[in-house]
């Protein structure tokens, strides 16, 4: 059950490589044995059901977790990332689920967290207007970036987390469910970021359950089933291969209600 | 994200006033309206206290006369200082969504410390007063330490330091009990007599208000040169020109008196220097990230324990401070020193003032503030010959009011997007 596991062909550097990483929450086995490779100018799409890892795998790459076992490879160098800041400090930038936003600060608060300018001095003026720089890039709507989070609708929070992975000019960007909050426009906004990334050589991992948008963007796509690796996949796949894979069964929800549907459509006249 | 920033061009439109939704304070009118749209949602800065102020101080003058007299002020002053410098170093930790319980037995102790130390084993009065605050530092290091590697809530920390520190401030004063410290020293004179020259007092003023319109001066001309929105000349002038009258005025009235106790003096400069710290470094806004979602702050890369640690020291080291200020208001270090209500008017001086309880929110301004709501209501009980009793009993309610007013105003953010 690998699917079409034949890779495009490696030219470029490796940026992330995973060998057998495994992720025990008490009892629980949220990953087993991961293995999963990201070169740089390459968008990795990470699918499968809900629960499947996804979320995991991406916090054990931020820092945020660390895995019970297994070795994480960056640059070619064996790293460990005991916590957030070295993650973002070997230029892992994360754009997490739940978005991780303070929502007593505002809005260039948030997005320039933790990397300040001129610690002892805040450069406020700067941040602002590097703020709606980032902001604008990514055709943000947000009316003004000095009120505080807690006034932005979903796809708004979204786009500033967004913007706040930029900030640091990362070298492996990782989008856990970046378009599940966004509307139409913005949603082709990310996507066409995403596709801007790679461009400038950044290695991408992006989660969405959205299989258009993954099939627009995506390089290959490395499906998880609980836990575990269950294929890896060209954009060119059918949509019944990957969904098998994502659940695990030729015969399947998803499946079952297509056949319908096309013998529904046979029996009319 | 490599092209260049393409401000200045001759845009017709600010860079942050792009979006036509939302609603920009234009000129005086505006600036006031927005004032108002602001309390009404919820975010009510130190407006409350001001207030509340405001009532407790008619009510007190119309009891007493005396009440509102230069000199009755210049006494509450010297009172303020010292309890203000320990609610300072709450703020902190209430920023940070914690609490330290202990702070009133950490200023005893700090008394009994510079007693001990000064006067019993003749110390220089200076090495005494820094050892004190360096075991204040020590305390609060303790509890982050328990804290961040165990695990070991605030609440609970600090309430077992309470009795420990406790402890220790007895044992250090033994049998006798309390040590007086000598009245012509200048640790006592400063307690308790040192006030600004008259020309100090005014300058200070004056530079306070110099330093406001400094500020708001260069602010504003930068965000124009970059294209952003930005306050107007004339509202800075303004604000500026109005600050200089009142603080001047107070000055001119309290000099009427004795003058501005020096005491009181340091505690304000303390509350600059904070507020500049929580305002306009990356430390503060550490404080703010990690008060409001601590695991965001962390995800952010924050170091989140040496923040921890930073502020629990802090609040110590205020704490060891405050006491030491009080042993020299009282000219004597004493086994009764920074028990009875000392810890809950520190506590309390911050949330009246405006800090909430909730972490992520609050100024450096409003243990000042705060502080002077609680003196007011002990000198004004005070002069009305009225016992204690009542005095604990109208703090107490009044802090609730505070707490009230902050769970309400909390509640009023969260449905205004404000929280
Ligand atoms: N902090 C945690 N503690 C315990 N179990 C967790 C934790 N985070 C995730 N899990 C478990 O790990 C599994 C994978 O979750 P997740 O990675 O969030 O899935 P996905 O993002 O693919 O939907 C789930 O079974 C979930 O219950
Ligand atoms: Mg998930």
């Amino acid at each position: 059950m690998t699917g079409t596991s034949q890779e495009p062909a490696p030219a470029r550097e490796l940026v992330l490589s995973l060998r057998g990483i495994s992720k025990q929450f008490g009892a629980v086995s949220a990953l087993t044995d991961i293995d999963l490779d990201v070169h740089a100018g390459e968008v990795v799409a990470l699918v499968g059901d809900n629960g499947a890892g996804k979320s995991t795998l991406v916090k054990v790459l931020a820092g945020v977790h660390q895995p019970t076992s297994g070795t994480i490879t960056f640059k070619g160098e064996p790293v460990t990332l005991s916590d957030p800041a070295t993650a973002l400090s070997l230029g892992i930038a994360t754009v997490f689920q739940d978005l991780a936003l303070c929502e007593n600060l505002d809005v260039v608060a948030n997005i320039f967290l933790g990397k300040e300018l001129s610690p002892m001095r805040l450069d406020e003026v700067s941040m602002e207007i590097k703020a709606w720089k980032l902001l604008n890039e990514l055709s943000a709507r947000i009316p003004s970036v000095r009120e505080p989070i807690a006034s932005l609708s979903g796809g708004q929070r979204q786009t500033v987390a967004i913007a706040r992975s930029l900030l640091l000019d990362p070298k492996l960007i990782m989008l856990d469910e970046p378009t599940a909050a966004l509307g139409v426009a913005q949603t082709a906004e990310v996507l066409d970021l995403i596709e801007r990334v790679r461009e400038r050589g950044l290695g991408v991992i992006m989660i969405s359950h959205n299989m258009e948008d993954v099939r627009a963007v995506a390089d290959r796509i490395v499906v998880l089933r609980l836990g575990k690796n269950n294929g890896i996949f060209l954009p060119d796949a059918s949509n019944q291969e990957l969904v098998s894979a994502i659940t695990g069964a030729e015969n399947n929800s998803v499946s079952r209600r297509a056949s319908r549907r096309a013998q529904a459509q046979e029996s009319q006249p | 994200m490599t092209d260049k920033v393409t401000q200045n061009a001759p845009q017709p439109q600010l860079l942050d006033r792009a979006d036509v939704r939302v609603k920009h304070a234009e000129g005086l009118g505006g600036t006031i309206s927005a004032f108002f749209d602001r309390v009404r949602s919820g975010d009510l800065g130190s407006l409350p206290v001001i207030v509340g102020l405001a009532i407790i101080w008619t009510v007190f003058q119309s009891l007493n006369p005396v009440f509102l007299s230069a000199n009755n002020l210049v006494n509450l002053l010297f009172d303020c200082s010292t309890v203000g410098v320990i609610a300072l170093g709450i703020v902190c930790i209430l920023m940070l969504g914690e609490i330290d319980l202990s702070v009133g037995s950490v200023s005893g102790f700090a008394s009994a410390l510079v007693g001990v130390l000064w006067v019993n084993q003749g110390w220089p009065v200076g090495f005494a007063i820094v050892t004190a605050m360096a075991a204040g530092a020590v305390i609060g290091s303790v509890y982050a330490l328990l804290l961040n590697r165990f695990g070991m809530p605030s609440f609970v920390s600090t309430l077992a330091g309470l009795l420990a520190v406790l402890g220790l401030q007895l044992y250090l004063l033994g049998s006798t009990g309390s040590i007086n410290l000598p009245y012509e020293s200048p640790l006592v004179n400063f307690g308790q007599l040192m006030v600004m020259p008259a020309w100090v007092s005014y300058g200070l003023a004056a530079i306070a208000g110099i330093g406001i319109f400094w500020t708001g001066y260069r602010e504003a001309t930068r965000r124009r040169e970059a294209g952003l929105s930005a306050q107007s000349m004339a509202g800075i002038v303004a604000r500026a020109v109005v600050i200089v009258v009142v603080l001047e005025a107070i000055v001119f009235y309290l000099n009427s008196s004795r003058g501005i106790p020096w005491m009181f003096g340091l505690f304000v400069g303390l509350v600059v220097a904070m507020n500049y710290a929580l305002k306009r470094t990356q430390w503060g806004r550490s404080m703010h990230a990690v008060g409001g979602n601590r695991e965001a702050a962390r995800r952010a890369g924050i170091n989140v324990r040496y923040i921890y640690t930073t502020a629990f020291m802090l609040c110590s080291t205020l704490a060891a401070t405050g006491g030491i200020l009080a042993a020299a208001r009282l000219a004597s270090s004493s086994q009764q020193a920074g028990t009875g209500d000392v810890n809950l008017n520190a506590i309390a001086a911050a949330v009246i003032g405006g800090t909430s309880l909730f972490g992520g929110r609050g100024s450096a301004y409003s243990a000042l503030l705060g502080i002077i709501v609680i003196q007011s209501i002990a000198s004004g009980l005070t002069l009305l010959d009225l016992s204690s009793s009542l005095r604990y009993m109208i703090t107490g309610a009044v802090l609730a009011i505070a707490v009230i007013v902050d769970s309400l105003a909390r509640r009023s953010r969260v449905s205004h997007g404000r929280a």
